[in-house]
């Protein structure tokens, strides 16, 4: 089989070290689509890859040949993948299907369990406020979503501030930005060189609902000020989180030294101008992630190819 | 307290046809709900049936002695509010469990995210507070 099987394995690296960039200099609804779909893809062209390399050991083993009737020396001249790279691609691929398992189970049942919560909230308005002197405020994901807003939280914003903060948590209601996260960590359970896409698309979510509060109260600073009012107040009356779950989340992109962490990168990203829709890099983007399947496709070919050959010459 | 010795009568009527804890939790959820802080009659008016205002009074009194609500003084009457709702905690607990759940990502959306040190610092520079 051509080196070119083993992009798709490469491409995803790419992929990690552009995806902040990319969330950087490309409108946030843009690069949350952009960044989601494409850690799908190219989650699903390397485990395909993987599937690939380890099959084409497969058929090398007499047995497998006899009982698909394959004749020994077209698949023996025709392949060049060794059986310790088929193995440990063979064994990548479990893993990574282990993995896909887990998480999707997690997350449904995460889901399920927060649509339950979000339905047995108090009242029947989208917007719960709770006597909680700790400042917080989140989305539930549920149908419909609710939004859950302490008192602690409201104390430390002003009117205004309150508005953008009702604005920032319902562009995450009505868009389902929960399903955006799941797709990128289930795109990252199969292939962990794409963590750091999923962090993105973590990051891009947040900025995607910033970027409408300001457009919705039409003021920047004012969502800038909001943003940063709410998480000095969030540092100085923490609310109770389990230990690492969000950190875990976004403590990816904080966790290079010295780079700042999601917060001021929002508030940062408010006080400049908005990013303007940047075709070139869109297309860019759109072209690794055709490089990455169409090196699948052709290897998938290959190899049914070689198996038709070998079937051929076995008859 | 007086009042307190003239409802038992009273009370002890409409217990029996709504029982002194379903009371206790109907002025409850009343509190929970109505968002600020009520006068015993707003509290009557909501809960609806036919309570004696006095009864009202009792129940909220009793609840308050509880420590499950707060009270201060407007006027000639106090305004009650619940101390620690409870949808305040369970979402609070929920809110916990769902963090415990999401496997290293966020299953809630949250405003904001936890900063470190220097984020902080560096989010007073921006706002220019005390840089």
């Amino acid at each position: 089989m051509h080196v070119v099987i083993y992009l798709p394995l490469v491409i995803p690296v790419v992929a990690a070290v552009t995806a902040r960039g990319l969330a950087d200099r490309l409108p946030p609804a843009a690069a949350s689509w952009l960044l989601a779909a494409s850690a799908l893809a190219l989650a699903l062209a390397s485990s395909s890859v993987l599937g690939l390399l380890a099959m084409s050991a497969l058929i090398r083993i007499p047995v497998v040949d006899a009982a698909g009737h394959l004749s020994r020396s077209v698949v023996a001249h025709g392949d060049g993948v060794s059986i310790p790279v088929a193995i440990v691609a063979g064994a990548l691929l479990a893993a990574a299907a282990t993995a896909v398992g887990k998480v999707t189970w997690r997350r449904v049942r995460a889901i399920a369990r927060a649509h339950r919560h979000a339905s047995g909230l108090p009242g029947a308005g989208e917007v719960v406020v709770t006597e909680d002197t700790a400042a917080d405020a989140y989305t539930v994901p549920g149908w419909p979503c609710r939004i859950v807003i302490t008192q602690g939280m409201l104390r430390a914003l002003s009117a205004a501030e309150r508005g953008v903060l009702l604005a920032h948590e319902r562009t995450h209601a009505r868009n389902a930005h929960y399903l955006f996260s799941m797709a990128a960590r289930l795109a990252a359970a199969a292939n962990p060189l794409l963590h750091p896409v999923a962090a993105e698309v973590g990051y891009a979510v947040e900025r995607w609902a910033d970027e409408r509060a300001a457009a919705e109260t039409g003021d920047r600073a004012l969502t800038a000020r909001a943003i940063a009012r709410a998480a000095l107040a969030s540092s100085a009356a923490p609310p109770e989180r389990a230990a690492g779950a969000e950190t875990a989340a976004l403590g990816l992109i904080a966790r290079g030294q010295g780079r700042p962490g999601p917060v001021p990168r929002r508030v940062a990203a408010l006080l400049a101008p908005p990013p303007g829709l940047s075709p070139l890099l869109i297309a860019a983007a759109i072209v690794l992630v055709a490089v990455s399947g169409v090196c699948a496709v052709e290897a998938a070919r290959d190899l049914h190819q070689l198996i038709e050959l070998a079937q051929g010459q076995s008859a | 307290m007086r009042e307190g010795v003239d409802q038992v009568g009273d009370d002890g009527a409409v217990a029996g046809r709504r029982g002194a804890g379903e009371l206790e939790a109907a002025v409850l959820e009343v509190l929970q709900h109505g968002g600020s802080p009520l006068s015993p009659g707003e509290v009557r008016e909501r809960v609806g049936g036919d309570l004696a205002y006095t009864t009202v009074v009792t129940i909220l009194s009793r609840l308050h002695a509880k420590g499950v609500l707060d009270r201060r003084k407007s006027g000639r009457a106090y305004l009650y509010m619940p101390v620690a709702d409870e949808p305040g905690l369970a979402a609070r607990r929920m809110a916990r469990v769902l963090d415990e759940e999401a496997d290293r990502g966020a299953v809630l959306a949250r405003f904001v995210s936890t900063m470190s040190e220097s984020d902080e610092e560096l989010l007073r520079k921006m706002l220019g507070e005390g840089g």
